[in-house]
């Protein structure tokens, strides 16, 4: 069975139709990637996998681990192990990172019926993918996202990903923005968490991402659909000739 | 007993049909009928005081410092004083209401000292405390603590306010500390008021005397609880005097149910380099005024006054801060933030008054509000009245509602809808826990919180579905 399949899914936000109809299937140890000009809808893929409820799903299923995910709300599909890493993370000011972090894997392993962490079973694992991130302890102690930089968020979403750990992973644009080391630190966080049981949705813009984290399958997102799926050289080429093609294709002949 | 008060209590025992107010000089006439020994002096205040209650009555929504509360729903209920056999609270009934790590803790049953289920055995060195009545009553004129017949009743003004009035008219007891000079208080001293529901709507004044001598330090916490769903009035008053360079915190937690009626002024005085912190938590009451009202009398005093309302039902909660700046150098902090759900209304009015002595003053105020309703209301009233040439005063009031983009986003990590909600909430209502310095009560304020803001994040909705929010937030400005 595969992991996430998704059929004819259409979905608009604000009366607007973004998505016109996308398939896509992803088996669990894959890597795709999903490329696309600006404005295309890969972020409201992104979101509405992650059952952001204001983005309206007009047509098409979604099956997640054999279940409706379009049945769920966003906490329940992030407790059946959805996770976003979001392109624009949210600034909240007045709760710890820490804390929150805490507060979500304790949300989570509620709802699997496991036991709550305490402080003392968090804070090892904690400070370790702090490590592997190489992200400062300090930025812990502040409120969520609050005045991080733009590489600091999208670390520490990656941060997030790798504590929660999982089943899919959907990355929104988490290279843009980061410099070349930054990115790379990003990458091996990806690929740190990569297994037979994870699958991985990496939505970028650029090539770049792909020379670090090596996708097993690209797919081009334009006005809606997806225009074009192949192996990772469709990266290159589409790096090589720009998205005009694509567009043009897009076009109903 | 003046002439004139046995002439009416007379007139009024003969009459047949009761009048709004009867009830009053009836609570008036039955305190002067116990004997109390007190002061010649605090009977003189008391009839003086009665007198302008008398003479002015409750006040209307045409009084400016009333316009955005009403009393009439006050007025209209014929509290009474509580019958002595009310007074039958258990430790066990309050043992919820513990405050841990406090220095010592006295209760007030219907506005009567309860020492049975008070504590105050090993007091730390410097700290004098008793109740209010025991103070002044001991046995002979003239043995009251020194000095207490200049401060008891010497700052919180009967002209300016006939609940102040009705307050010096009709207490009973209260609490009365004294902070030796130079002494640091390290924990917090409670003071727990209980109204215990006896069948009838039962009023209770409680009057607080602090004297923070020079350079010493206490935290006061005066809590506000009921027992039972009755209808009370509870009217407070607490004088704070404040010596040079004193540090004092004063916590007001009005947690009563909602048929509850609370009216609080807080009167303080700052010495010379006097530092004080007011922290008002608005949790329950059905009508709640809160007045704070410090007056920076000497040189180079700094005043932080800080609160949390929180409003649901049909909840009004009002925020009356007047901050006088008497000296030069003194600075003051008022920031205020209120989360309003369903029909509550919230009130902040944020008065600042520079004399012209004060030049160098520094004031600043921000009142911060989350209105999570179509009916929720704010109306916030700056009115800066400035007479020295060389401050800087600011003010500032924000609204807001629970945004759909972080709800979201804490929902995407795992977090259920109320999780989520709550815990925005809260992050809103920590601006103001955060600047609590004590830690056993900000623990306890955070507790209390957290209960409180569970119950609101239970019901209330994300931006999306709150449209009205502009029309509710009503800003009064008065800049001169
Ligand atoms: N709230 C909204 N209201 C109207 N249009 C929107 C809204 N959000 C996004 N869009 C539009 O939807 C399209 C797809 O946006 P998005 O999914 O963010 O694209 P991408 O991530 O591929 O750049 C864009 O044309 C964008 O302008
Ligand atoms: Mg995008």
């Amino acid at each position: 069975m595969a992991l996430l399949e998704i059929e004819d899914l259409h979905a608009s936000v604000d009366g607007h139709q973004i998505l016109k109809g996308v398939n896509l299937v992803l088996n669990a140890g894959e890597v795709h990637s999903i490329m696309g000009p600006n404005g295309s809808g890969k972020s409201t893929l992104a979101q509405v996998l992650a059952r952001r409820e204001s983005y309206e799903v007009t047509q098409g299923r979604v099956l997640y681990a054999g279940k409706d995910l379009l049945q769920m709300k966003p906490e329940e599909a992030a407790c059946e192990g959805v996770f976003l890493a979001f392109q624009y993370p949210v600034e909240i000011p007045g709760i710890g990172n820490a804390y929150f972090l805490r507060s979500a894997m304790n949300a989570i392993r509620k709802y699997r019926g496991e036991d709550e962490l305490d402080a003392m079973d968090f804070l090892p694992v904690f400070r370790e993918r702090l490590k592997l991130l190489e992200m400062d302890d300090a930025l812990m102690s502040r409120s969520l996202n609050e005045g991080f930089s733009g590489g600091e968020k999208k670390r520490n979403e990656i941060l997030q990903m790798a504590m929660l750990e999982p089943r899919l992973a959907i990355l929104d644009e988490t290279d843009s923005g980061l410099d070349i080391d930054a990115l790379k630190i990003v990458a091996e966080g990806v690929n740190a968490l990569r297994s037979s049981q994870r699958a991985f949705l990496v939505i970028t813009h650029y090539q770049r991402l792909l020379n670090y984290i090596a996708p097993d399958f690209v797919h081009v997102l334009v006005d809606g659909k997806i225009v074009r799926s192949g192996g990772p050289e469709l990266a290159l080429e589409l790096e090589e000739k720009g998205y005009g093609w694509t567009e043009a294709e897009a076009q109903p002949a | 007993m003046s002439g004139a008060i046995e002439a009416e209590l007379r007139r009024e025992t003969m009459a047949t049909v009761a009048k709004p107010m009867d009830n009053y000089l009836e609570a008036y006439g039955g305190l002067r009928a116990l004997e109390r020994r007190e002061p010649e002096w605090m009977r003189n205040l008391r009839d003086e005081a009665w007198e302008l209650f008398r003479e002015k009555g409750f006040p209307t929504t045409h009084d400016e410092d009333w316009r955005f509360t009403s009393v009439a729903a006050l007025a209209r209920t014929p509290f009474r004083r509580a019958a002595a056999s009310h007074a039958a609270v258990t430790a066990e009934q309050i043992e919820a209401y513990r405050l841990t790590g406090s220095a010592c803790r006295l209760v007030f049953v219907n506005g009567r000292f309860a020492p049975g289920i008070s504590d105050a055995r090993s007091l730390p060195a410097g700290l004098e405390i008793c109740s209010l009545a025991r103070a002044l009553d001991c046995g002979m004129e003239g043995c009251a603590p020194t000095g207490i017949e200049q401060q008891l009743g010497g700052y919180a003004d009967v002209r300016r306010d006939v609940f102040v009035a009705l307050n010096t008219a009709l207490w009973e007891d209260g609490a009365y500390l004294r902070i030796r000079r130079g002494a640091a208080i390290e924990q917090p001293v409670h003071l727990l008021y209980v109204t215990a529901d006896g069948g009838a709507a039962t009023m209770i004044h409680p009057r607080t005397l602090v004297i923070v001598e020079d350079a010493s330090q206490v935290a006061v916490v005066e809590d506000y609880v009921s027992l039972g769903e009755g209808a009370a009035m509870c009217n407070s008053v607490t004088e704070l005097v404040a010596g040079q360079d004193a540090a004092v915190s004063h916590y007001l937690v009005e947690r009563e149910n909602l048929a509850s009626f609370n009216l609080s002024t807080l009167r303080v005085e700052l010495g010379r380099g006097a530092r004080l912190a007011s922290h008002s938590m608005l949790l329950g009451g059905g009508l709640v005024r809160n007045n704070v009202h410090p007056v920076l009398a000497g040189e180079g005093g700094e005043c932080l006054i800080n609160g949390l309302f929180v409003g649901e039902g049909r909840q009004h909660l009002d925020n009356y801060m007047l901050v006088e700046h008497a000296k030069p150098n003194g600075s003051s902090r008022q920031f205020y933030n209120g989360i309003l759900d369903e029909q509550a209304h919230g009130v902040f009015h944020g008065r600042i008054v520079v004399h012209p002595d004060a030049q160098k003053t520094d004031a600043k105020q921000t009142n911060r509000n989350l209105l999570l309703s179509d009916e929720a209301r704010i109306d916030t009233k700056p009115q800066l009245e400035i007479h020295a040439d060389d401050v800087k005063c600011t003010h500032g009031a924000t609204i807001g509602q629970i945004e759909e983009e972080p709800l979201f986003y804490l929902r995407s990590r795992g977090l259920d809808e109320v999780a989520a909600r709550k815990l925005l909430l809260y992050a809103f209502a920590a601006e103001c826990l955060d600047r609590m310095q004590e830690a056993p009560v900000r623990r306890f304020a955070e507790a209390l919180t957290h209960e409180r803001l569970l119950e609101v994040a239970r019901r209330a909705r994300p931006a999306a579905t709150v449209e009205r929010q502009d029309e509710n937030a009503r800003n009064w400005e008065e800049v001169g």
